[in-house]
């Protein structure tokens, strides 16, 4: 094994990554606002939104590439941590429309007047300010986290059991928000966004800075990630994939690393959804399906698990083809498509896009170097990470 | 003088004459009852209805009928009294005569509320005499809920000529409660009314007991007290009765969905979240049976379900083997990459079949021995949850004495419990275990044919039991059939008791933290295996 070489490798692509996420983030909204309309270069304002979209799916595919890829945590659940943050974030947003609602209530959105609520519930207290927003945002999903590893790492809960509670943690929320006296507006979910900060979340403007915002917290997320897992804490989490057992006895408080990356990658999908909710406009319950959450994973698989620059690739590439597919003639077959990615991605391609091309690469260029580093690399080769356990 | 006696003599004369024509029509207590409808009085409307209701004529059916309708026509200026029929023409109502057209003077005789209901009683009252059992105890159940007074004479004459057995326990109800508000009834009556109510015992009944009002005598009322403590402590534990039998019913169907998961999942380790879709292909294979049969030989509609069984065991069986075959045996060992496959092998089919079949739901029918219900004691049950019930008691059994008894079943253990022993010993382990996940697709095919009775047959029939049927499997146990069944059981009657307590969201809410805090305390579910194996 040779982790100088591996380090080395992955730092080369991580800074092209940046670099790449950060010209996107910057040329992307100076194209829309200083172009005019209709010309070759003006990225419209619709696809700002649209792509603001996927770097909010890729900063989710970095949270779940975290657990997955590094702690061999297959966590079907993460789209309700996403959606979490999403709603957080939505509350501050309603709280913001004041009176220009149908119903005109300075206090009440729209659906709690329509649906004959008092007052407003003790959990939206608070919600009007945006600091305080932004801490839950971080804090619900977190906390559901922590609550959740702890209970589930402690008594060993791994596999596929947690996968599988994962899944039912995600589908009980789902059921809960779709109950009308749950608070969150039921089915309609929270939408009818009028500013977010005073700034009109319609304007082009105020796009471009979302764009801009989501690409930095991309590129935040994605150097978060890094430190941790080329950190001891990160050699750790790559051991318990690996070995849990032979990590426990070796004296490491498995179930500790473990928590703690589960609600550190929690709390990144509660940023990714608070990004995701001004710029699609809408948050309702089926974000909580757990479908959404399975197809988060694929994303990652396709891009590469245990690569990170990979999953945030997968989650853009698998997106935009769900969005080119099923906006066009082909609808009725992206399915079909999506079904056969997960089967072979599975079978042909496990390690992924990224993971697929450094195998090919790393040979090649080594061996154009030296016999010697070839045979390192090589052993690098050996070393990638399992699949599963 | 003697004129004027001749006249008084002449009229007297004329009006004997015209007494003896008009005979037919404005003689006998019948006609005068009908015609006081034309008066337009609504007191002289209520008298009218209670005469023509306990009059036994004939048309008294028809008028009370076509007054409740609003075509009960009235012409105040000739008294005259006419039922408008469905059909456009028009009786005389008096007579039954039929008349060319109704004269434009006459309209409908007008109805309060209080009316409306008296006329509801005499119809309950007029049905009463029906030849028809069932609408004769459909009548006296209208009258038990009215207790109207004026219709009990009809009550006891019917009592009395009644053979059929539930028919007179009606009649029987409708006295009683006619008996109870009846002011001027003796106070043993009563008390026997009460008792004969009582010993029905529903929530009817319950409300009739509380309604009865505080002029009654002190002796009803103390006993009529007590009966309702009675039928409230029955309905209770009635009530308790119908949760455990909607949890068994709703545990079965848990556990049908679930059973040829404990297979797949359970005894080869292999997340197969395809299992739904094999449900739903079990289905649609009923779908298609039933529309060869409805199309070639209805005859056998009947027996389609029985048809239907080998057929979805096959059609699901083989696309199970063929799945392993294809993508489940390139996987072993790598749970995680496997429940990634077979969603994904569970997208395509749902729209294969949206693709084939059309995304609405198809209709699949009961056949006539599946549909229907009876009455035990306070609670319905129904056919059709029944025979879902004995049938995965069956299929269960089946699937135990396989594993028990033969070769396949020695075979699938072995490899189960230890492959590399079982290979060495000579067994086709990979034949083995195309097997068991054929049986185990199979059965979920099976469950198909049955979910399709009672749940919409549409693409997305296996997504709604998907999560169900893990939770199933994994509170109970995996490797473990019997930690299936009760699985299954515990969660069905833990949900329909907790239904009532707190909706039946929150209650499947509540059931999911349940079991999510459950496997916290025990991971390897209610009965797990021993052994190392099971860490590995």
């Amino acid at each position: 094994m040779s982790p100088h070489l591996l380090t080395r490798s992955l730092d080369r692509a991580a800074t092209i990554f940046i670099l790449v996420v950060a010209a996107c983030g910057i040329l992307i909204p100076l194209s829309n606002l200083l172009l005019p309309a209709g010309s070759f270069l003006q990225v419209p304002t619709y696809l700002v939104a649209l792509w603001g979209k996927y770097v909010c799916y890729a900063i989710l595919a970095l949270a779940i590439d975290l657990i997955w890829g590094y702690c061999g945590i297959l966590s079907l659940g993460h789209g309700a941590f996403f959606a979490l943050g999403g709603y957080a974030m939505g509350m501050y947003l309603m709280r913001q429309i004041g009176t220009r609602g149908v119903y005109g209530n300075p206090i009440l959105p729209d659906f709690m007047v329509f649906l004959n609520y008092p007052k407003l519930p003790w959990y939206w207290y608070g919600f009007d300010m945006f600091w305080f927003a932004a801490l839950m945002v971080l804090l619900v999903p977190g906390l559901l986290a922590f609550c959740f590893g702890w209970l589930a790492f402690r008594s060993r809960v791994t596999g596929v059991y947690l996968s599988i509670i994962t899944q039912a943690m995600t589908y009980a929320l789902l059921l809960a928000f779709f109950r009308n006296d749950f608070g969150f507006g039921g089915n309609n979910g929270l939408t009818d966004f009028k500013d977010i900060l005073g700034f009109n979340v319609q304007a082009d403007g105020t796009r471009a800075a979302l764009f801009l915002l989501s690409c930095l917290a991309l590129i935040v997320a994605f150097l978060i990630c890094r430190a941790v897992v080329t950190s001891k804490l990160g050699k750790v989490l790559i051991a318990v994939r690996d070995a849990e057992s032979r990590t426990r006895f070796l004296g490491y408080r498995v179930e500790s690393y473990k928590l703690f990356v589960f609600t550190l990658s929690a709390c990144m999908a509660g940023v990714a959804g608070a990004l995701y909710v001004p710029q699609v406009g809408i948050i309702n319950p089926s974000e909580f399906a757990p479908g959404n959450s399975i197809e988060a994973v694929i994303w990652v698989a396709v891009g590469g698990r245990g690569t990170l620059v990979g999953a945030a690739l997968g989650a853009i590439v698998v997106n935009y083809a769900k969005t080119f597919f099923t906006s066009g003639a082909l609808a009725p077959y992206w399915l079909f498509m999506l079904g056969a990615m997960f089967i072979l991605v599975t079978l042909l391609l496990p390690k992924g896009i990224v993971g697929t091309f450094n195998a090919w690469w790393e040979p090649w260029r080594a061996g154009r170097k030296s016999a010697a580093a070839e045979s390192a690399a090589r052993e690098d080769g050996v070393s990638e990470p399992n699949p599963a356990e | 003088m003697l004129a004027n006696v001749l006249y008084r003599v002449r009229t007297l004369a004329l009006a004997i004459v015209l007494t003896v024509v008009a005979w037919p029509a404005f003689a006998g207590p019948f006609e005068d009852a009908v015609g006081k409808f034309a008066t337009d009085d609504f007191s002289d409307t209520e008298e009218a209805i209670g005469a023509v209701a306990t009059s036994g004529n004939p048309l008294a059916y028809p008028i009370i009928r076509a007054l409740q309708g609003e075509r009960l026509m009235a012409d105040p200026d000739t008294k005259k009294v006419y039922i408008k029929q469905d059909d456009g023409k028009a009786i005389d109502a008096a007579t039954g005569a039929p008349v060319d057209s109704i004269p434009d003077s006459a309209s409908a005789v007008r109805l309060n509320n209080r009316l409306r209901r008296t006329v509801e009683a005499a119809v309950g009252g007029l049905t009463l005499l029906s030849p028809d059992p069932a609408a004769r105890i459909s009548a006296a159940q209208s009258v038990f809920r009215s207790h109207e007074e004026t219709v009990l004479p009809v009550v006891e004459g019917a009592l009395a000529k009644e053979t059929n057995k539930t028919a007179k326990a009606a009649f029987q109800d409708a006295r009683a409660a006619i008996l109870l508000f009846k002011s001027d009834a003796s106070e043993v009556d009563k008390l026997e009314a009460v008792a004969t109510i009582k010993a029905r015992g529903d929530q009817e009944a319950l409300a009739l007991l509380s309604d009865i009002g505080t002029d009654q005598p002190p002796a009803v009322a103390k006993a009529a007290a007590a009966a309702i403590a009675a039928i409230q402590s029955s309905l209770a534990m009635w009530s308790t009765v119908q949760n455990a039998w909607y949890g068994l019913s709703l545990g079965s169907v848990l556990l049908l969905a679930a059973i040829g998961l404990a297979i797949t999942f359970g005894v080869m380790g292999v997340i197969n979240m395809a299992h739904g879709e094999m449900v739903m292909l079990g289905a649609y294979t009923t779908f298609v049976v039933q529309e060869v049969i409805r199309t070639r030989y209805p005859a056998l509609f009947d027996y389609s379900l029985l048809i239907a069984v080998p057929l979805a065991f096959l059609v699901a069986g083989a696309i199970g083997v063929l799945i392993e075959r294809s993508i489940i045996r390139f996987l072993y060992g790598r749970p995680l990459e496997t429940l990634l496959a077979t969603w994904g092998l569970s997208l395509v089919l749902q729209q294969a079949v949206r693709t084939m079949f059309g995304p609405t739901n198809r209709e699949v029918g009961n056949p006539s021995w599946m549909s229907g219900a009876f009455e035990l004691g306070q609670i319905t049950i129904t056919y059709n949850r029944l025979w879902i019930l004995c049938f995965t008691l069956a299929v269960f059994a089946i699937l135990l004495l396989m594993l028990r008894f033969t070769a396949l079943g020695l075979e699938m253990r072995a490899v189960t419990q230890n492959r590399r022993m079982a290979a060495s010993m000579g067994i086709a382990t990979s034949r083995v275990d195309a097997l068991t996940f054929g049986l185990g697709s199979g059965i979920a095919g099976i469950a198909g044919v049955a979910l399709s009775q009672i749940d919409n047959v549409s693409p997305n029939l296996g997504q709604s039991y998907i999560i169900d049927s893990f939770m199933v499997v994994v509170f109970g146990g995996v490797g473990n059939l019997w930690g299936t069944l009760v699985g299954a059981f515990t969660l069905g009657i833990a949900n329909k008791f907790l239904e009532p307590v707190a909706g039946a969201v929150l209650g499947k809410i509540a059931i999911l933290v349940l079991i999510i805090l459950f496997i916290q305390k025990r991971p390897r579910g209610l009965f797990a295996l021993k052994g190392r194996a099971v860490e590995a």
